[in-house]
Parts: C-alpha cells; structure tokens; sequence
C-alpha cells in the first residue's frame, strides 16, 4: 500500500471495462443518447480532483428513513428492509462523508413520479426517496421496505428487477457514480437488459446485495448488505503536478 | 493478481432520477432543505450570471428528462475543497460551488444562477480559462457524461487552456463554448448540449 492520499491529490484512471458501453442498443434508450466520438481523456486538474463538500446539518432526522419519511398517516406497505454498507475507494479505503442518494419504486412497482403511469398503485404513505452521509468508516445505512418490480417500455415484455437507484458524491468530481442495487436470487436480474448493458459478469454480481441475517431486526426488518467502491485516490509521488509549479 | 478493487458498475438514472435527486420536479416534497439550481447567496461574491441550455439527443429532440450537475471555483479561482491549496486565494463562506437541474418536462431547457469563475492553476502551474465543469445522467446515459463550459468572453484565455487544446479538431472545441448574451434581467450564458450528432458536444474522459 502506497502512502495515505491528501486531499487534492490524485484519482486512477477509469477502467471503462468496469460499465456498461455508452451504446447498449439492447437498452434501447442508449442508443439516441450515446456519443459517437471517443472521450477525450485529461489528466486531472483541480476541476476534477476535489468535490463539492456536505455538512451534516444540511440532512433531516428522517432523511435516511424511507419508512418513515413519506409517511401521511400510517406505515408504506411492504417488506420492511434495512440496507447498508460501506463506500470505499479501489485501495480499500473507507469513502468518508460521502453523499449516498437512493430513489426507488414503492411495493407495487410503482414510482411517486408526475411521468409514471404504471397501473400499480401509489402507497400514500410511502415517498420513495431519502439520503445520508458516510461515516468515519464509510458506513451509511437506511431504511426502506422492498421496491416491486414493473414492467418498461423496451421490449413489451420487458420488467425490471426490484432494485434501488444510488447517486454517490465521493471526495473527488471524478469519483461521481449512479448505479442501481439489486436483490439476491431475483428471478428477474438474468434477463433485464439494463443490468446485461454490463458485458461482465463479476461486475453485475457486485450490484446485487445479498441477505445479511446477521443484521436482521429480530421481529422487525430483514437487512441486506450492499458495498460501493469508488475511483481510487492515490498520494501524488515525488512532485504534486495537479497544482504545484512547472518543472 | 491485480490488488484495486473495482469500480462499482455505473447504472442509467433512469427516467425518475428526479424522485431521488430533485423530488419536487418529480411533484413532492420530502426534504426540509433541498439540493437545487441556485449556486448563490446575497453573499456571494462575483458577477451573477445565468446558464441556460438544451440537452438534445442524436435525433436533435430535447432530452426532457435530463439531471445536470455543475461544479465551479469561486469568482477567485477557488474551489471549495481542501484540496484546493492554491496560495493567495480564498475561500468565498457564500459559494459551495455546485448545484443540480433538471430539464423543464415541455421544453427541456436547464438553468442555473451561479457566478462566473474566476481562472483556476491547472497542471504543472499552467492557468485553466475559467470554466465549469459539468456531469449529465438521465434515462439511456449508461454512464454519466463529463464535459466543460468554457466563456464566450473569454477569448484569449479559451485559446491558451491546456485543455481546450487536447481537443485535435478545431470545429470541435466551439461545442464548450457558451455564448454570452445580455438580457435585460442579466447576463445568460446560452449552453446547449448535443449527446450525438451533429456537432456533438466533446465529452471527457477524467
């Protein structure tokens, strides 16, 4: 292990084989909103080593309580669940004060969405969102019941997957990364085009959390456990180029 | 065997990235204080500006259900950071530098109410043109998109950023510049974005 990064140093360079291609033409969508030019790769700047910084007192009680935070007069229908589990960089350090944001489908499939039309019905009590910030550890943690699954314009047979959607900030704008959980042993995880869009199996079974029994609240909620890595952040050896004079 | 572990897997955000990311576009309220488009404080220091634009698909249709972050230094050249550790300039209380929009569901238009940055030092101590740097995810976005806006103003700077000139095709590199315009309410900045195309707007690899 290298020495400890500091704040402001730099970022590995993405390996592209770990995500889904920009043109997926089995997710259809992808394939009017993927660029046809190669990227073109820079070595980081300030512009991409650091990233906007969130202080606990921006987030409410119930933030990270989707049991309770969209609750009108009463408990969401559902299996209650706990999900949580660490962020950690590609060294294995723990991500802290990161900004984790889930946004998921209530028991029926269906989202609190003015676009979503989807016969499954609302859950008066249920909003479908909530967030928090990482550790010292890493550690976020929150509480939900289980999203439904649902049938999407794709092919007409098409259904995703009961899953959870994560935004994640980390300590660096490279560090930015949206993905979605999904659930151990569902059967429908073989076939959803959006989770094939991914052209490697081992990077598939990382989205998909497995039960945790040893988290389980005895009479309560079940867990499952889910870990996120981000972009490693190594120390910038002998001179710190990203900032510092020309040589 | 390789020791890095690997990059979680990026996911689309779907069509209603705004439930999780911006639940009042979605049609509620949830939270007491919410992440938005307006970067700003009486505080602030810099001149107020707007950006404005359209994120079009490969066909020119907007893409109306789009979500796009910014992240800026202040009118110094500062970042927000404690990375940041350039000397002689400060860290503006008013401005953490970063916001979020979503596209208006009829006409796809973006906005945000920031200030113009001031030049940050890029590597090896070579000054960056201002410019402020930009992530866009939404339904069909397997992988968030990274690109930069650069200041019609800025001509000169613009010519000698060391990331502008990365870019091969001189045709190309107009696609980060916004175009300034005075309004009688203020100073727009009109940047629009093509994900395919046509004048396909530069993205990047960071």
């Amino acid at each position: 292990m290298t020495r400890a990064p500091q704040p402001g140093d730099e970022f590995l360079m993405r390996d592209t084989t770990s995500h889904p291609p920009a043109h997926a033409p089995g997710y259809k969508t992808s394939v009017l909103r993927s660029p046809r030019n190669a990227l073109i790769s820079l070595q980081q700047s300030l512009s991409e080593v650091t990233a906007p910084v969130y202080s606990a007192d921006e987030f409410g009680p119930l933030d990270n309580d989707l049991i309770k935070n969209g609750a009108k007069n009463g408990l969401p229908v559902g299996e209650r669940l706990i999900v949580h589990g660490y962020v950690r960089d590609q060294f294995g350090r723990p991500v802290k004060n990161a900004l984790v944001e889930v946004w998921q489908a209530n028991a029926s499939g269906r989202y609190r969405h003015k676009k979503d039309t989807y016969i499954g019905a609302l859950d008066p009590n249920f909003g479908g969102c909530g967030r928090m910030l990482t550790d010292e550890n890493g550690y976020y943690v929150f509480r939900t019941i289980k999203p439904g699954p649902y049938p999407w314009r794709n092919r007409v047979n098409d259904w995703r997957p009961s899953h959870i959607h994560y935004a994640i900030s980390g300590d660096g704008w490279v560090q930015r990364l949206i993905t979605q959980m999904y659930f151990e042993g569902d059967p429908l995880i073989p076939t959803c085009p959006i989770l094939r869009s991914i052209p490697d199996e081992e990077q598939i079974r990382g989205l998909i959390a497995l039960q945790d029994t040893g988290s389980f609240v005895q009479l309560d909620s079940r867990a499952y456990r889910f870990d996120i890595v981000l972009r490693g952040h190594r120390a910038t050896l002998f001179e710190n180029i990203v900032q510092g004079a020309a040589q | 065997m390789n020791p890095l572990l690997r990059e979680t897997a990026s996911q689309t955000a779907g069509p209603y990235v705004h439930i999780g990311l911006a639940p009042s576009a979605a049609g509620f309220e949830i939270f007491e204080k919410n992440f938005g488009n307006v970067l700003t404080t009486p505080q602030t220091q810099g001149e107020r500006i707007r950006i404005e634009g359209i994120v079009t698909d490969g066909s020119g249709t907007p893409v109306r259900d789009v979500l796009v972050e910014i992240w800026q230094a202040n009118a110094a050249g500062k970042y927000n950071h404690p990375g940041d550790r350039q000397e002689g300039r400060a860290i503006d209380p008013g401005f953490r530098g970063w916001g979020r929009a979503c596209s208006d569901f009829e006409t796809g238009l973006y906005s945000f109410e920031t200030i113009k940055p001031g030049s940050v030092t890029g590597r090896n101590g070579r000054p960056m043109a201002p410019h402020i740097n930009f992530w866009i995810v939404a339904r069909g976005i397997n992988i968030g998109l990274h690109t930069r806006m650069y200041f019609s103003d800025e001509t000169a700077a613009n010519a000698n950023d060391p990331v502008i000139n990365l870019i091969e095709w001189q045709v190309r590199r107009q696609t980060l510049i916004a175009k300034r315009e005075e309004h009688a309410n203020g100073v727009v900045y009109r940047f629009d974005i093509r994900l395919q195309g046509e004048n396909e707007t530069v993205f990047f690899d960071i």
